[in-house]
């Protein structure tokens, strides 16, 4: 028998299952953009048959780190911009679950970015939101790494005079292999980016528009929206890498422009993710590892009969 | 140790093969009945630089470095010279020769070749022979090794030569070359190897009286490394997965592992810096798997953060951490235990850890086994705390020392069965974290497992793991989370884990920790043998610390030295705030020139401390007792 029963139980998901029965401590903002997100993610789980029992949620620190008060599942709430080395560890030892991770700009582009690059970087397969306010919230509202060139803030008086980082074109440079971007006030589209997400099989980079009411007074709500996977204005090809490269500089450009370009910008289906690298250079168990704690009849090997005769 | 030991020493350039020809030379050793030790001397470079490898052998158990050496093979260091910078690296040449003098023991045995080494080039080089009484026995080692095979076989001429001079069975070299070599350079090694051999026993007068000596084992023996017992440790204990970013020592524990694992079933993985690497390991360990990381000095500066989380959200991990001589980087290449107080108090808040700190080679092994004990039977991190010097050094330890069960017991974590029977709160939420739990380990459930679902938090959290800066709920809980030191130390008092040396009863004591526990052992039963009364303990519990059984080794003694290698006397600050007192009675032998002790040097330093006289040798501090 299965330790983990919970997985792939077949029934209807209900996506009220993933409120949580104790009222979180209110820690969002009226109007905050996270609400989005969280409203969202809950409409895409019954999409993707998950209960919240094989659903891992890993974030980071700052407002979108709330996100798992809001979502009720097994939460791993950790430390600033660390997300994603311990959701990927998670889904190596055990595939069969739903990891997802989530941070914002200055959590995910900010003090996480190396681990960004390097997880797109090896294609693992699970689902990465960045809450993209353009703004530290948490912390009163200062400059980060998405804030436009410019932006005034208490720790930048004279406004930063550094370009803002280009997510989208960073997570395809890295090697993502599903790249989009949406927008809070667009919850249909949202809802469908985050499904779609969750079944790519391989890195899935979702920058997730979140205006910050508080902080962020200036910004746009991010609309007028334009879906480029919906509009004759853009014709281009999301399996098409070079055409992704291009519509992700252009929609990183325009951003600041006033003009917002949501929707998926590369999709490979075709990469495999690097659990399946692992498993076929033979450097990954084709179970998941953490079943074979549960197993009662699994013989554990002893270094005395694998490793010993080499030291003789 | 008996008055035959052998103590030969290997020197040559980074990257001319001394570890592995040295490695082999104590196999041989070792197979040929006798008990070996090696100690490792290597510069930060990695190619040419002056490097040499010590093989102690007696008939009689060897747990430390001797004193000096009475053995040298130098073979010349290939890379030593870069023609494009002739001047830069002057008479590089002859270090592995000139290098090595001033420790070779009176009456030495010196072997050197002669095609890449020229003595004239080295200073009073007659005179210091003559007056050492050394015995010199020069060969073109490159010349013979050019001749039957290639250049880069000198070391089997060398060992050849040695093995001449000394007396020692060339069927033990053979052997291990027929393991290991391919046959088209098995077969001129072997040719070499004889060749040298009896060409040395038909062209030199032995003029030294050097020879291997005598021994038998009772049971089977295996040579291994402080690395190799961590690592086989973790996997006789179930771990199976590693995180880890290369960093000198530590690099020896990640990459044994991420040999073995795969044959195992297991993942190892190699990330893009130690945040992460410790990150990793508390993901994995958080969804049901036994993981490990680790680093030296430096890198595990950067774990402190993932360190911290392990203990608030109660996460299981062992994190081991090679000790290597700093500040900063430091000596890259060079031990010392200086990291004591980092890994004790590092990470935000006050300190919720295991730190356990080995002193052998088979010591290393259950240590690290217990490590994993603790860390998933009480659901906290686990430091393992030793330096380059046990994780590099090789030592003969019987084959039944591993032969023990597997257990991959998981510790303090539900099953669904007795999650549907578990404390739930309002609403049905599993209690991870509940107040009233046993010995204040409350069972975790993995991710995966059904009704168990639970949130994980840095933040102060309450039973259901949700954040909570209710004051009672914080007091609750951090008392919770420390009370497991009790139950810790509790346990731990049942398995001894210190290390007793020497006779019950005894006037003074030396103290130790870590890797030094060999050397101190060695000059315990010297000082008892020249009429001292001195008893030592090598302790291996850093946090929770042994009060009990510290206490009753101090009270039993009138005063004691406390060696450690590091310049502050960590692990004597570290008694003194334990215990709170005995701060008159402990003195410090420090030393941190980036070489461990060598037995004399305590012996030395204890009777200079006795006496109260300065200690000889510049190398070593002696600090007397402050008071408390």
């Amino acid at each position: 028998m299965s330790a983990f029963t919970a997985i792939g139980e077949d029934r209807e998901i209900d996506r009220e299952e993933f409120t949580p029965t104790l009222e979180p401590q209110a820690t969002w903002c009226p109007g905050c953009g996270d609400f989005g997100v969280l409203k969202a993610l809950k409409q895409s789980m019954p999409e993707i048959g998950r209960n919240p029992d094989e659903v891992l949620l890993v974030t980071g620190i700052g407002c979108s780190g709330k996100l798992n008060s809001y979502f009720e599942s097994y939460g791993y709430h950790s430390i600033h911009g660390r997300s994603l080395p311990i959701a990927r560890a998670a889904k190596l030892a055990n595939p069969d679950l739903e990891v997802i991770a989530a941070g914002g700009d200055g959590d995910g582009y900010g003090i996480g970015g190396n681990h960004f690059m390097h997880t797109a970087r090896e294609n693992h397969d699970m689902t990465y939101i960045v809450f993209n306010n353009e703004i530290f919230g948490l912390t009163k509202g200062q400059t980060s790494p998405t804030s436009p060139k410019g932006h005034k803030s208490k720790t930048q008086p004279h406004g930063s005079a550094k370009d803002p980082i280009r997510p989208l074109s960073l997570a395809l440079t890295s090697g993502a292999s599903y790249v989009a971007r949406t927008a809070a006030v667009n919850p249909n589209q949202a809802k469908e980016i985050l499904t779609e997400a969750m079944q790519h099989d391989g890195f899935a980079h979702v920058d997730f528009l979140t205006q910050c009411p508080t902080w962020n007074k200036d910004a746009r709500q991010y609309v007028p929206y334009i879906d480029v996977n919906d509009n004759d204005d853009y014709d281009f090809d999301p399996t098409d890498k070079g055409d992704a490269e291009r519509m992700a500089t252009e929609a990183e450009r325009s951003l600041y422009e006033g003009e917002v370009l949501t929707g998926r910008f590369y999709v490979d289906s075709e990469r495999p993710s690097y659990q399946e690298e692992k498993q076929a250079i033979g450097e990954m168990p084709e179970e998941p590892l953490a079943e074979r704690y549960f197993d009662d009849d699994y013989e554990w090997e002893r270094t005395h009969d694998m490793f010993l005769d080499r030291h003789k | 140790m008996t008055d035959h030991e052998l103590m030969w020493r290997i020197a040559g350039g980074s990257g001319d093969g001394i570890a592995s020809t040295s490695q082999n030379f104590a196999k041989a050793l070792m197979r040929a009945g006798l008990h070996v030790f090696t100690h490792r001397h290597y510069p930060s470079r990695i190619r040419g630089g002056h490097t040499y490898t010590e093989v102690r052998a007696d008939s009689e158990p060897v747990r430390s470095r001797g004193d000096g050496f009475n053995c040298l093979l130098a073979l010349g260091d290939s890379f030593a010279r870069n023609p494009q910078e002739d001047a830069y690296y002057g008479n590089e040449e002859v270090k592995p020769l000139a290098e090595n003098l001033d420790e070779l023991n009176e009456g030495g045995v010196i072997v050197y070749d002669t095609g890449l080494l020229d003595v004239d080039e080295i200073p009073n080089f007659e005179e210091r022979v003559e007056e050492n009484d050394w015995h010199v026995y020069p060969l073109n080692l490159r010349e013979i090794a050019r001749d039957h095979g290639r250049e880069v076989m000198r070391n089997t001429a060398g060992v050849g030569a040695t093995a001449a001079l000394l007396g020692i069975d060339l069927q033990y070299f053979e052997e291990l070359m027929a393991e290991a070599m391919p046959e088209e350079i098995l077969e001129p090694n072997v040719e070499i190897l004889h060749y040298t051999h009896d060409m040395v026993k038909e062209e030199f007068e032995f003029t030294h009286d050097l020879r291997v000596p005598e021994g038998s084992h009772d049971e089977e023996q295996v040579l291994l490394s402080g690395s190799d017992t961590i690592a086989y440790g973790a996997i006789d204990e179930g771990c199976r997965f590693i995180a880890g970013y290369p960093m000198t020592p530590w690099t020896e524990v990640f990459t044994i592992m991420s040999q073995a694992l795969p044959e195992l079933g297991g993942i190892s993985e190699q990330v893009e810096d130690e945040i992460a690497a410790a990150a990793l390991a508390l993901g994995a360990s958080h969804a049901g798997v036994k993981a490990m990381s680790g680093s030296s000095g430096g890198g595990f500066a950067l774990m402190s953060e993932p360190l911290g989380l392990a203990e608030m959200s109660e996460t299981p991990v062992v994190l081991v951490e090679a000790m290597r001589a700093g500040p900063s980087t430091g000596l890259p290449t060079k031990p010392e235990q200086a990291d004591l107080e980092h890994v004790l108090y590092t990470s935000q808040g006050d300190s919720n850890r295991v730190v356990l700190a080995p002193g052998t080679v088979a010591e290393a092994y259950e240590q690290s086994r217990l490590a994993f004990q603790l860390a998933y039977g009480y659901n906290i991190p686990v430091v393992l705390l030793y330096d380059q010097k046990l994780g590099g050094e090789l030592m003969n330890v019987p084959a039944s020392h591993f032969d023990r069960e597997p257990n991959a017991d998981l510790g303090a974590v539900t099953t669904e069965e007795e999650l549907e029977e578990a404390p739930h709160g309002p609403g049905g939420k599993f209690h991870r974290y509940r107040y009233d739990a046993e010995d204040g380990v409350s069972p975790r459930s993995i991710p995966g497992q059904k009704g168990g679902h639970f949130l994980v938090t840095g933040n102060e959290h309450n039973q259901a793991g949700h954040i909570d800066e209710d004051p009672t709920n914080r007091v609750t809980q951090m008392e919770r989370r420390m009370s497991k030191l009790d139950g810790i130390r509790e346990f731990l008092d049942g398995q001894s884990t210190q290390t007793y040396m020497g006779p019950d009863e005894a006037e003074y004591g030396l103290v130790t920790f870590g890797s030094q526990q060999g050397t101190v052992r060695e000059a315990v039963e010297r000082l008892n043998d020249a009429g001292h009364s001195v008893k030592g303990i090598g302790v291996s519990d850093m946090m929770p610390y042994p009060e009990a059984e510290m206490t009753e080794f101090l009270e039993s003694v009138d005063e004691a030295v406390v060696v450690e290698m590091n310049a502050s006397g960590q692990f004597r600050g570290l008694t003194q705030k334990e215990l709170g007192r005995f701060g008159g009675k402990l003195s410090s032998l420090l030393k941190y020139n980036g070489e461990p002790f060598e037995p004399a040097e305590i012996v030395a330093g204890f009777e200079a401390s006795i006496d109260g006289e300065d200690v000889p040798d510049q190398q070593t501090t002696y600090v007397p007792a402050a008071g408390d």
